[in-house]
């Protein structure tokens, strides 16, 4: 499904360049659960925010379902992001004066859906938050607010889950949650691509590709 | 996503924040209220003026002074000082064909006193014809005469308004009144008139006889030292002669004032409908300059509206990304910013229209010598004011709209 090849990443400060992400080449199949490891400034995020379309490689192809999205419009690639991908980060992102459920039909909006409601009620049902649907982000805890986000990257029926450190800000009980939450949603089908720099996290998956300065040092499955 | 979606979303925030809101409405709401109710009572102004001409007679043109090297208003203005008329060009003007009546008047303001009451009114010095050329009745006792003319009398026939400011329910005839430390005898009233102009009643109106004007009064002379008239008033049989009319005035004028044919005239003939049409434009044009200074505040309300917007981009910045992280496109963001600015002005120009249309209600209810100013605030006036100020709403909104449109989401989620 996910066909990188030869993927580079520069970004430009003033007259400096650094490079994120040198030649990476790698393939993930419909159906895998992944994690991709490394210490900070390895380029981690820039690989998932490339695989998730929310930034574009500056040399290189990725091929996404066969079709070559490396060098798709902005246009396009927002619609990427609307229908086949979902994120989920760190610090949760979500609308702060908006309740639970207005959050969750946010890519609903822009997918032009006429049952946002309760199409927005099945994801809060399938991570478990149907009663607090109507409760504010800053009525709930840490876990309850990355389970709304989660059910607002699952919205839209995405074929792939990206997440970024989504345990970073987690107390151990929400984190075992949420990794539960992930593993299920890929025994019902979805592509799981996990971005952390814990290995307890990295063992729950079963391949882990670790990368060190903008490259790919391993890449290990696990039975 | 749909035009309707963004309406919702506008709301939404514009409602987060219901004080910056208002605040930014303000400039609007201001603006266009008072575009709003200057220009209703401008209008007003000239359907007053219009209606007031109308009750004056038709068929009269007016022969006043008017410096010959300026045309026009100028010429009319600066001819104050310089008068060119007497009573002989007066007498000269009854034998013209087509002509009824013809009354001399000189006009000024002038304070009536009367037994510890006094009063300002407009003082018309004339002559019998007086009243058959504008049409005054008398209510009580008799008009001035030809004899009062010659001799030159102390005498007053006094308007409706001020009879009844000065003597109440008592008759005034017979009673006497000071001007400029003169005695008058009252000879006369006349009934009421109705009307205004320049915010003066027409019948806050005194009439003397001309000779005692200039005499006693207010003197001028004209450069050849004779005492001057400020304006004759010449009736007319009927609409039709009027140009004839017209003409042979300026012919016996130029004749009178030894004016050789290559000169021009130092009088100028003017009817009614001319004197309309040039207070009309004098109205229009100062309409139009209150409307643009108006239009200053319009111009700072929006000016508002775009820096509550660029600080309102700023702040939601995050917002932002993670609309277009979820799938928003430019075109979506751009649309929802522009959309809230529009609503802010829209909003603030509706309630700016409530607001002036009340206040030009309220100003219809003041009297005014003796009327009120009808301000009516008409339907074009309103769709110019809506359409206003949601153009302003969009010019304003553009530029912070298409700031946020521009971020990029990855920057846009680390922001803060």
């Amino acid at each position: 499904m996910i066909e990188l090849e030869n993927v580079s990443k520069i970004y430009r400060m003033g007259k400096v360049e650094v490079p994120a992400l040198r030649g990476v080449s790698l393939n993930i199949q419909q159906g895998e659960m992944v994690s991709i490891i490394g210490p900070s400034g390895s380029g981690k995020s820039t690989l998932m925010n490339i695989i998730g379309c929310l930034d574009k490689p500056s040399s290189g192809s990725y091929m996404f379902e066969g079709a070559n999205v490396s060098q798709l419009s902005d246009n396009r690639l927002a619609e990427m992001r609307n229908k086949k991908f979902g994120f989920a980060f760190q610090e949760y992102n979500l609308l702060s004066r908006a309740s639970a459920l207005a959050n969750v039909e946010l890519p609903l909006i822009y997918s032009g859906s006429r049952q946002k409601r309760e199409q927005a009620m099945e994801a809060l049902e399938r991570v478990g938050l149907r009663e607090r649907a109507n409760h504010k982000p800053t009525e709930l805890s840490g876990g309850e607010q990355q389970r709304v986000a989660i059910a607002r990257a699952l919205v839209n029926n995405p074929v792939l889950i990206l997440a970024d450190e989504p345990t970073g800000n987690l107390d151990s009980a929400s984190t075992a949650e949420i990794i539960a939450i992930f593993r299920q949603l890929n025994r019902d089908g979805i592509t799981v691509l996990i971005v952390t720099h814990e290995t307890d996290i990295a063992s729950q998956t079963k391949r882990t590709i670790r990368l060190l300065d903008g490259q790919i040092i391993s890449d290990e499955r696990v039975d | 996503m749909k035009l309707f979606e963004s309406f919702v979303i506008a709301i939404r925030s514009l409602s987060a924040n219901k004080l910056r809101s208002s605040l930014t409405m303000l400039g609007m709401i201001i603006g266009v209220g008072a575009v709003i109710s200057l220009m209703s009572i401008g209008s007003g102004a000239q359907a007053m003026i219009t209606s007031t001409f109308e009750q004056m007679g038709t068929n009269v043109l007016t022969v006043m002074p008017s410096s010959p090297e300026a045309g026009g208003l100028m010429g009319m203005g600066m001819a104050m000082t310089s008068p060119s008329l007497t009573l002989d060009d007066a007498k000269a003007l009854e034998r013209v064909r087509s002509v009824v009546a013809v009354a001399p008047v000189n006009e000024n303001f002038i304070e009536v006193t009367a037994g510890g009451e006094s009063k300002t009114a407009i003082i018309h010095g004339s002559a019998p014809e007086y009243q058959q050329v504008y049409s005054y009745y008398l209510a009580s006792g008799q008009f001035i005469s030809d004899r009062n003319v010659a001799s030159r009398d102390l005498v007053l026939v006094l308007g409706s308004g001020v009879a009844e400011e000065l003597f109440g329910s008592d008759n005034p005839v017979g009673q006497r009144v000071k001007m400029k430390g003169h005695r008058f005898t009252v000879i006369g009233v006349l009934e009421p008139k109705g009307g205004a102009m320049m915010g003066f009643s027409l019948d806050d109106v005194v009439v003397t006889p001309i000779t005692t004007y200039q005499t006693k009064l207010f003197t001028q002379r004209t450069p050849s030292g004779e005492d001057a008239v400020q304006s004759i008033a010449v009736q007319v049989a009927s609409a039709e002669a009027m140009d004839e009319a017209r003409e042979d005035i300026e012919t016996v004028l130029r004749k009178y004032h030894r004016i050789a044919s290559d000169e021009k005239d130092d009088f100028a003939v003017i009817s009614m409908e001319q004197m309309l049409d040039i207070l009309q434009q004098v109205t229009g044009i100062f309409t139009i300059f209150l409307g643009a200074i108006a239009s200053i505040s319009l111009l700072v309300g929006s000016i508002g509206i775009m820096n509550i917007m660029l600080v309102s981009v700023t702040e939601r910045t995050r917002e932002i990304g993670i609309r277009k992280a979820v799938g928003a496109k430019r075109r979506d963001i751009l649309l929802q910013f522009l959309v809230e600015a529009a609503m802010l002005s829209l909003a603030g120009g509706s309630i700016g229209i409530i607001g002036g249309w009340l206040l030009s209600v309220l100003i219809s209810q003041v009297d005014i010598g003796g009327t009120t100013l009808q301000a009516v605030v008409s339907p074009d006036i309103v769709i110019l004011a809506v359409s206003v100020s949601v153009f302003i709403g969009l010019a304003s909104g553009i530029y912070p709209a298409i700031r946020a449109a521009r971020l990029n989401p990855i920057d846009a989620l680390h922001y803060g």
